[in-house]
């Protein structure tokens, strides 16, 4: 079976080599090899893309295979993060509470430390008490469940209820949208328990490895994501083969032939909704501790609408495809962003990539999505003649 | 006093007396010493002659007075008006000459006397024959109400010729009377005769009346007018209430946990405190029981336990009195507040619904074309939010090159209309048209061209919002009472959305176009072979759908400010107006906007400080709705629901 499944998907191990040696490589020059030609920061951006990697693969299985045009996965990543988020900054936070009271006479009390962690994490929104949803925070191994718990039962709950009524389509893409931006709205708010706008903030310190150096966390990050990213993509591309795959494309090309043949389509969409939406959240835990913060901003409609950018740009229904678009237009985009452009000048008026990065994009993405349905992935079919 | 002010009442009949032949300065000249130091008591005298003389220079002596102006000359004792180092005569007001600081002595009244001057110029200005200084004189009684003001206003009601002045009176005496009437009887028919008014003011005066003292006792005293009982732990906190018993002296104070924790610091001998080493006390309990054992030795004062609280806290009665001693008052002032209260709460629903109904025509505008171009062509555009937009933005264009407001919104909305209109027709052809079949992929590619369009509007009118000024004749509101209110610009609003009502379904049920569009609706595959022409039809619904959007951007910008991310704003509440709704069905997106401006309003009354909230629980709400409704309150047959 083993033989059989990676016979038919030689890509993965492709796949799997070429993301081998842009980690070693990575490694090798980054500053915590001692060569240093690469900066830690960027290579930080490289751990992160590899997360943005992750849930483009995801996206992939649920749109390019499934058909679902989730536009709320965005929602589930951002979960993860603040679930991981959460004890990164209850621990890191208590840490400097117990050293500080340390310093006091009397040893202090088990409320004392809470209080005191409180009005530490929440004074920023007025607050100086731990909301329940808070209750886990103290404990990793809890709060790493969490991370996998909270989004796949958001997700069991929502794709049931929206697939249960037969919800499918644009409106379901819309219903996603109205999710994520709930979602959004709410934790913006101050008494969410959630910090906010503020957001929670501090995570690229991590509890117990305070005297250890960015550039070698960063590294272990860029090799834990590649890890993960690795996994997720032997994971669904094990998913997406056989026979279970093949129910799950018919689903994508003829939803009810597929029923009428007596498969009850409802699981099945249900089962690639929640583990997409788990290995999103998942993608998130190892993205934010990189990034260093979260905000509700983060989850905001229009970043889940720009991952379906990338799984388009990449090419959907192959999961190279969603890799390849995601680290291309993400990194493409930070390049033209962060001002690393040249300005083209055309004598009246000279074109700054900052202002018209945007317009580029949506302007390729309108290309793309007439002219190259399959995107630069489709790239690898002139290569790879298939028989 | 009360002489005084029947006197003023005199003056306002204005009847010419016997007193008009005496001057000011004969007047001022007995009363000298009175004058030149007035005191609380002697100042009387002066100001009842001062009213009964009926002299016109009394007005300008009492301001110069009261801002300590006047000035006697020493040497033969008449009194001057001094400013700005310059002598003025009372009589004539002309200017005698600078001021010989040496030679005069200045009259100083003091804030007590100051007040009474300004009183009896409250008389004066009563009866003021300037309407201007009668309105400024009844805002400032309105303003610090008291008891003295009642009678002269009484006595200026009958004689105002100004009918609108005079019911401001009447309503102002009512007030004072209900506050301040002689008898507990006249105060309770003053209290009646406010029950109609919703007034914020009347409303002001009766919680005045009612307003209460929170108390405690070991028993409830008998001479209270009892407002209600309080419970502790229910009505107020447990350690509310144990404060209050501190406060009055009724219970020890408690001792809180830092005073613990500094007292058992402090008292730190050989790593021991109380009996116990220091480094088992990170617990609550054991804190305690060291407490406890300095307390015994008298160290620090004994704990108050939570038992010693909640026995003291039982064995008292916490109850809040009405400052007002009589019942027969108080009640009254509960029934009318009750029965104002009771109107203003219809009012208020009155005025959510009209909001609600606003916020709904709004939300009908920006999706009406949404829904069309989703019910006849199946896609869904994403730009449709960019369209509202560059509608907007054509208005503010054409308010830069004409400056009349009104006649810039009148070429502003068809303009608008004709530019989304041509974006739209467009944007079918070069796109939308080669993705009939993929309906996902129209909505990437109209979000490809959302952020364009967005980021190019962004480079050209720049970040900053930019205003889309409404003509003068739709400034303010509709005032129907205090609470009731409507501006303008919402009921144009209002308007614009019933005329878009009336003009769609026209073009949709009565014009060829329409019967068109309806049968490509319902069976594109028939109406082509029935002679329509599909790709047409599509082109033209998607123009019209676009140009209202553009219309509706000259509307939103109207009342909101124009910035390129408006569109943004406004999509997501569009696409769930259509959901909600039912795809391509006017009355379905008329139904869907209705349910969501007045679900929005509804939500944000009952949490008005949190609108983020609302809107979480909006759509929270309207993923359900969907779960009992898939296709919306108005199912459409045909092809878009097919998929």
């Amino acid at each position: 079976m083993r033989h059989s499944f990676i016979a038919q998907n030689p890509s993965v191990l492709w796949f799997l080599l070429a993301l081998s040696l842009f980690t070693l490589g990575v490694t090798v020059l980054s500053e915590a090899a001692g060569v240093a030609v690469i900066s830690t920061s960027f290579v930080k951006t490289l751990g992160k893309t590899l997360c943005l990697c992750l849930i483009a693969v995801a996206m992939d299985v649920v749109w390019g295979y499934c058909g679902i045009l989730s536009l709320g996965h965005f929602a589930f990543f951002g979960l993860g993060g603040y679930a991981i988020g959460m004890w990164l900054m209850y621990a890191r936070t208590e840490a400097i509470v117990l050293d500080a009271l340390a310093q006091q006479p009397l040893p202090p009390t088990p409320q004392e430390v809470s209080d005191a962690i409180g009005n530490q994490i929440f004074g920023v929104v007025g607050s100086s008490e731990f909301p329940w949803i808070w209750a886990f925070a103290d404990t990793l191994y809890l709060q790493l469940l969490m991370i996998v718990v909270i989004p796949g039962l958001l997700a069991l709950v929502f794709g049931w209820l929206a697939f249960r009524s037969r919800v499918t389509g644009v409106y379901l893409s819309i219903l996603t949208q109205a999710m994520t931006l709930a979602l959004s709205l709410y934790l913006f708010q101050n008494d969410s328990g959630l910090r906010g706008n503020n957001g929670l903030s501090g995570l690229q310190n991590i509890p117990g490895y305070e005297d250890t150096s960015q550039a070698v966390i960063s590294i272990v990050f860029l090799w834990a994501s590649a890890l993960a990213l690795g996994a997720g993509y032997v994971f669904f591309a094990w998913v997406v083969s056989g026979k279970m795959g093949s129910v799950i494309k018919g689903i994508r090309d003829n939803e009810a032939r597929v029923r009428f043949l007596g498969y009850r389509v409802e699981s099945y969409k249900l089962f690639i909704f929640t583990i997409t939406a788990i290995v999103s959240a998942i993608a998130g835990a190892l993205y934010y501790p990189q990034a260093g913060i979260i905000n509700p901003g983060e989850i905001a409609p229009i970043a889940s609408i720009y991952l379906a950018v990338w799984v388009a740009i990449g090419g959907r229904g192959r999961l190279y495809g969603a890799v390849i678009g995601a680290a291309f237009v993400s990194l493409l985009s930070s390049w033209f962003t962060g001002g690393g452009a040249p300005a083209v000048p055309l004598g009246f008026y000279t074109i700054q990539w900052t202002d018209w990065w945007l317009v580029l994009l949506g302007l390729s993405f309108v290309a793309v999505t007439l002219f190259f349905p399959k995107g630069i992935g489709g790239l690898f079919d002139y290569l790879v003649r298939k028989p | 006093m009360i002489r005084l002010l029947f006197l003023a009442a005199a003056l306002c009949l204005t009847l010419p007396g016997p007193s008009h032949a005496q001057s000011l300065q004969n007047l001022l000249q007995t009363h000298a010493d009175e004058v030149l130091k007035p005191g609380r008591r002697s100042v009387g005298v002066v100001l009842d002659d001062l009213v009964s003389s009926g002299l016109p220079q009394a007005v300008p002596f009492l301001e110069a007075w009261r801002d300590r102006e006047i000035v006697q000359r020493d040497a033969d004792g008449r009194f001057f008006r001094s400013a700005d180092d310059t002598l003025f005569d009372l009589e004539t007001g002309e200017v005698l000459g600078p001021a010989e600081s040496d030679a005069l002595t200045q009259s100083r009244p003091n804030g007590g006397v100051r007040r009474a001057i300004g009183d009896a110029l409250v008389q004066f200005q009563l009866s003021d024959p300037d309407i201007t200084k009668r309105r400024a004189a009844v805002d400032a009684i309105a303003r610090s109400m008291d008891a003295s003001q009642l009678t002269p206003l009484r006595m200026s009601i009958e004689a105002e010729p100004d009918t609108a002045l005079k019911a401001t009176k009447t309503r102002l005496a009512g007030m004072l009377a209900a506050r301040f009437g002689k008898t507990p009887e006249a105060r309770i028919d003053a209290i009646g005769g406010l029950a109609g008014d919703l007034s914020v003011d009347v409303r002001a005066v009766l919680n005045t009346i009612l307003a209460t003292t929170g108390d405690v006792a070991e028993t409830l005293p008998d001479d209270v007018n009892l407002a209600r009982l309080l419970q502790p732990g229910i009505d107020l906190t447990e350690a509310e209430a144990y404060r209050q018993l501190v406060a009055n002296d009724l219970a020890p104070p408690p001792i809180p946990a830092h005073a613990i924790r500094a007292a058992l610091s402090s008292n730190i001998v050989d790593g021991f405190v109380g009996g116990l080493a220091v480094h088992t006390l990170d617990t609550d309990e054991n804190r305690m029981t060291a407490y406890r054992a300095l307390a015994q030795a008298g160290e620090v004062p004994p704990l108050v336990t939570a038992q010693d609280q909640a026995a003291a806290l039982a064995s008292h009665v916490f109850y809040q009195a009405y400052d007002e001693p009589d019942i027969r008052i108080t009640d009254a002032a509960r029934a009318a507040l009750d029965a104002i209260e009771t109107r203003v709460a219809f009012s208020q629903a009155a005025d959510l619904a009209l909001d609600a109904l606003s916020l709904a025509s709004i939300y009908f505008l920006a999706a009406i074309g949404l829904a069309i171009t989703f019910g006849v062509m199946g896609v869904i555009n994403m730009a449709h939010g960019e369209f509202i937009m560059m509608g907007a933005y054509t208005g503010f264009v054409v308010q830069l090159f004409v400056p009349d407001y009104t006649l810039s919104i009148l070429i502003a909305l068809p303009l608008a209309f004709a530019v989304t209109f041509g974006a739209g027709v467009a944007m079918e052809r070069l796109v939308i048209r080669h993705l009939y079949h993929r309906p996902l992929e129209t909505l990437l590619a109209t979000f490809g061209l959302s952020i364009a369009l967005q980021q190019l509007a962004k480079n050209i009118f720049g970040t900053q919002a930019r205003p889309l000024t409404s003509p003068g004749w739709l400034d303010g509101a509709l005032v129907f009472n205090d609470v009731i209110a409507i501006s303008y610009i919402r009921i144009a609003i209002f308007v614009l959305a019933l005329i878009f009502l009336g003009v769609i379904l026209y073009v949709l049920k009565r014009t060829r176009l329409g019967l068109e569009v309806r049968a490509v609706t319902q069976n594109p595959g028939m109406a082509a072979s029935m002679g329509i022409n599909p790709d047409r039809i599509n082109m033209l619904t998607f123009g019209l759908g676009s140009g209202i959007a553009g219309i509706a951007g000259v509307a939103i910008g109207l009342y909101a400010k124009v910035t390129s991310e408006m569109g943004a704003d406004y999509i997501v509440q569009s696409f769930m107006t259509v959901v909600v709704g039912g795809v391509g069905n006017v009355w379905g997106t008329l139904a869907g906007a209705s349910l969501i401006g007045f679900l929005q309003k509804g939500i944000e009354w009952l949490n008005p400080s949190n609108t983020l909230a609302a809107q979480t629980y909006m759509i929270l709400f309207i993923i359900l709705f969907i779960q009992f409704r898939p296709k919306g309150i108005v199912a459409l047959k045909g092809r878009a629901a097919a998929d």
